[in-house]
């Protein structure tokens, strides 16, 4: 058996990747990229907790697929947002969008 | 033969082998989508990311989740964001390197943050309860759409609600400036 | 209960005035606003008089001493039930001569004051100003509790304050109105001082209090005062002589005389009422207000004496060589204070001892009257001529016949010529200091003979002489309304030196049976001539005899006219000393310090939050690493080290 803290522990290093990943990089896009790993991590938490301590309920799976949902209308605004800023500023590098500097 | 001395060595099952495997893979394609230089890699080892993912939740037999996250993940997102790398001609560039101090500062934030988490979560005793797991999509099914006590039909309208002002918006936001006020004017001019 | 209530309407009346035609004055009534507060005046006069008349004639003795009475009581302020602040009315011989004394001078000056500030645009505000004057002085003299008596002292001089700069166009005249109450104000910094101490051993603010626990000797106040003691001295002495600085501020004492000549800025009639009758005799009350302290407690009593004594010697010489009429006035005024002061410093107590007491408030009530009288007149006189020196003057007795006659009568009864008011009251001061010590009574003989000098050198130059040139008579002596006040006063001034004063006022209440002892008064009399002679053959006409006896003296003459340089002393103290050495470090201290500490405050404020600013980079990266971080802090916190 493998225990439910391995999983945890797996969850929380993609997590950590993820937002390495996030001040990491230089581009929008790479940062979505980080972002879904992040809440990634967040649904294999949920779907372990729900199957190995609480196996009556079905919390955890209706939890992990509306975060699913989320994370796609998010997703799609994100692209959205980054295809305007593309068009004003002809880049998507993280750096251009600095208006709101001091 | 490798599997036998494995087993012998180890105590481990197939079980527990196939969940270590797949934990390398998501961990490792993670890595490889946060470092490549290139974006369309990096797009591409997100993916397989994923796909591990889903194959984990596979090995926990949690098979409705798995088809969620492959359908709408892999076969939505990640669709979307190779797009979006196209539609925004990165394609073939390469994504600028972040100064050395900041990858220094991240990984070692990250690190903390990782042994923080270990930490933590060593010191908790999980108690796995030995109930059986009842995860057919029948009773998915009928939990969704079930309004009294225990359902979740609530959280599916206002997600259903939530997905119609992501599309509204996302076409608002990316349209290009001046659409609206020409279909106006095509309006008029019939 | 008593039949005193009345007494409250003498003080309210001229209030009255005050806030009428201070509030409405000018709009309303500016031209019959004297006859309102003439007539508010004459209805508290004449109460004031039928207050006196009951007091001494009908109610009269009891147990064979005049009463305190209490017409009028409440509490104020309470601190503690010991010690309370209550405002009243107390009715004592004192007092009630006081009354009679401010209403009736305070009368003549509103009657004078219709003719000479005829015209004058701001009329209604004069009277407002008389009223409030009238009003505080009244109030001090019958305060029944000493911090009621400082209350209306710092009043009294806020009003005189107000009268001697009425003609605030004059930077001279706001000069000395400032002069005046900023040296009074120090004054009564040491009046605070003393009525603290008194208060605090006398156990209550209360005159009669105080006085009781302070005089018998066996009390624990009385012990308690003079055993503790501060540089050698007894804390009671600091107290009275503390006191009595407030008193000598007041009254214009060596040396804080320095502002009664510059107060002659004020109009005429304003000096007959404040400079001569009633707010400069406000010192020598305070002192016969807690005369049985002072008379238990020689120190005091001495500084009372010599401070008396060497202020009327001074004056009396210094007014020897003045030339603005004025001006010799005021210090003929700060002499005769002087002559009450220390008539009051050679008092003892009870009986023959207490003569000094009986005089010097015999001399304060004859004094009011011819003073004020021969201010009045130089108030006409100035009114013909429209100066104030003496060398444009000369022969006016053709002009003014009404005025050489009051003037006339006025200086002899200062000189102390019989059967003027002024003999008797100066032959018991006289007397009484003859009895004590005979230094004494030789300085102040011959400070009367100098008084009766420099009174007759400014008659014969005012009203014989050859005429100035540029003095025509067509003015006339001025209309009935000034003339009146002169006539009535000119009365009084004979008059009043036949009141038996000894029977209704003395140091210990009961009547004091005063001899005239016909040898004793010969020589005082004999000095007086004498020095009216002096003036006479020296002033009566144009001659060349003033500048050979001023040649002659010629050190003593020119330290006389420049005031004995007391005003430059003052001048130089605070310029050089207090300016530079106190002033402008506190103003550095108050600029660099105190505000630089608050701008450096400000100033911090706006450096950090520039530098704090910078954090804010606009790079979503940047605000996500802050974000991070702090969850990672909350997190550590929340885990292992609050649990």
């Amino acid at each position: 058996m493998v225990p439910v803290s391995h999983i945890v522990l797996l969850s929380t290093a993609l997590f950590f990747i993820g937002m390495y990943g996030f001040l990491t990089r230089k581009n929008l896009i790479t940062m979505l990229m980080a972002i879904e790993l992040m809440l990634n991590s967040v649904n294999i938490n949920f779907v372990a907790f729900n199957k190995y301590l609480y196996p009556g309920k079905l919390d955890g799976v209706f939890f992990s697929i509306f975060i699913i949902a989320i994370a796609a209308a998010e997703a799609a605004v994100a692209i959205a947002i980054i295809i305007n800023l593309y068009r004003s500023h002809k880049t998507i590098d993280v750096d251009a969008a600095s208006e709101l500097k001091n | 033969m490798i599997y036998e001395l494995l087993k012998t060595s180890l105590a481990l099952t197939a079980h527990q082998i196939i969940f270590y495997l797949i934990a390398a893979t998501i961990l490792v394609t993670g890595l490889l989508a946060v470092t490549s230089p290139k974006i369309f890699r990096s797009a591409i080892f997100l993916l397989f990311s994923l796909l591990g993912i889903a194959g984990l939740y596979f090995w926990m037999e949690m098979e409705f989740v798995a088809a969620v996250q492959i359908s709408v993940y892999v076969g939505g997102i990640v669709v979307l964001i190779i797009f979006s790398i196209f539609l925004t001609e990165h394609a073939g560039k390469e994504a600028r390197k972040a100064p050395p101090v900041r990858t220094i500062a991240a990984s070692l934030a990250a690190l903390f943050g990782i042994i923080l988490g270990f930490l933590i979560i060593g010191q908790y005793p999980f108690a796995v309860s030995s109930e059986a797991f009842d995860n057919s999509v029948s009773r998915i099914g009928e939990a969704m759409l079930n309004y009294n006590e225990g359902g979740f039909s609530l959280p599916f309208e206002v997600v259903s609600i939530l997905l119609l002002a992501a599309m509204v918006g996302c076409i608002v936001v990316a349209m290009r400036p001046g659409v609206l006020s020409k279909t106006e004017k095509t309006k008029e001019e019939k | 209960m008593n039949g005193y209530e009345h007494t409250v309407w003498i003080l309210l009346l001229p209030l009255i005035g005050f806030v009428l035609l201070g509030l409405f004055g000018k709009k309303y009534f500016n031209k019959s606003a004297g006859i309102i507060g003439t007539a508010l005046l004459t209805i508290s006069a004449a109460l004031a008089l039928l207050t006196a008349y009951q007091y001494f004639f009908v109610n009269g003795l009891m147990n064979g001493v005049y009463p305190k009475v209490q017409a009028l009581k409440f509490t104020w302020l309470m601190f503690s039930p010991g010690l309370s602040i209550d405002m009243g009315i107390m009715l004592d011989p004192i007092s009630v001569m006081m009354l009679v004394v401010v209403t009736f001078v305070s009368l003549m000056v509103h009657i004078f004051s219709l003719g000479y500030m005829k015209g004058e645009e701001r009329f209604a505000t004069y009277y407002a100003f008389l009223g409030l004057f009238t009003f505080s002085m009244l109030a001090l003299v019958v305060s029944s509790n000493l911090f009621q008596m400082y209350m209306f002292w710092e009043l009294v001089g806020v009003s005189s304050y107000l009268l001697i700069g009425f003609y605030f166009q004059k930077p001279s005249a706001v000069a000395a109105s400032k002069k005046a109450f900023i040296v009074t104000r120090f004054a009564d910094l040491g009046f605070l001082i003393g009525i603290l101490i008194l208060a605090y051993y006398g156990r209550s603010l209360d005159f009669n209090t105080i006085i009781q626990t302070l005089t018998a000797q066996q009390s624990q106040g009385y012990l308690a005062a003079v055993s503790a003691s501060f540089l050698g001295v007894s804390a009671l002495t600091w107290g009275l002589t503390l006191v009595f600085m407030g008193g000598a501020g007041k009254s214009a004492m060596f040396p804080l005389h320095v502002w009664l000549p510059d107060a002659m800025e004020g109009p005429t009639p304003v000096s007959a009422l404040i400079h001569a009758a009633t707010m400069v005799v406000a010192g020598v009350y305070l002192v016969a207000r807690l005369f049985p302290l002072f008379a238990l407690n020689g120190a005091s009593l001495t500084i009372v004496l010599t401070v008396g004594l060497f202020s009327a010697l001074l004056a009396a010489v210094i007014a020897c060589t003045q030339t603005d009429i004025k001006r010799v006035l005021a210090y003929s005024t700060m002499s005769q204070i002087g002559f009450m002061m220390f008539a009051l410093g050679v008092s003892g107590y009870s009986g023959e001892a207490g003569l000094g007491y009986t005089a010097s408030m015999f001399h304060l009530f004859t004094h009011a009257f011819f003073k004020s009288l021969l201010f009045l007149c130089a108030g006409a006189v100035i009114h013909l001529v429209h100066s104030n020196e003496m060398k444009d003057m000369g022969g006016l007795r053709k002009y003014m016949p009404v005025t050489n006659i009051a003037f006339l009568v006025a200086c002899l009864a200062i000189a102390g010529i019989p059967p003027f008011a002024g003999f008797f009251s100066k032959e018991e001061i006289l007397l009484a200091s003859y009895n004590k010590d005979m230094l004494v009574y030789i300085v102040a003989l011959l400070t009367s003979g100098l008084t009766a000098f420099y009174m007759f050198r400014l008659y014969f130059s005012i009203f014989f002489r050859k005429a100035a040139p540029d003095i025509h008579g067509h003015q006339g002596e001025g209309p009935f309304s000034m003339k009146l006040p002169l006539i009535i006063l000119t009365i009084c001034a004979i008059g009043a030196g036949f009141i038996p004063f000894g029977k209704f006022v003395s140091a210990d209440g009961k009547p004091l049976e005063t001899h005239f002892h016909l040898m004793f008064s010969v020589l005082p009399v004999i000095v007086a001539l004498t020095g009216i002679a002096i003036a006479w053959w020296m002033y009566k006409k144009e001659s060349g005899k003033v500048e050979s006896v001023a040649r002659s003296m010629i050190g003593l003459y020119s330290a006389s006219k420049n005031k004995f340089y007391v005003d430059e002393l003052y001048l130089f103290i605070t310029k050089n000393i207090i300016f530079k050495w106190i002033g402008r470090p506190a103003a550095w201290l108050d600029r660099k310090v105190v505000d630089g500490s608050m701008n450096e405050i400000a100033n911090g404020t706006l450096e950090v939050s520039k530098s704090i600013r910078g954090m804010q980079s606009g790079k979503v990266q940047r605000y996500a690493l802050y974000f991070f971080a702090g969850i990672a802090f909350l997190l550590i916190a929340f885990i292992y080290i609050w649990k």
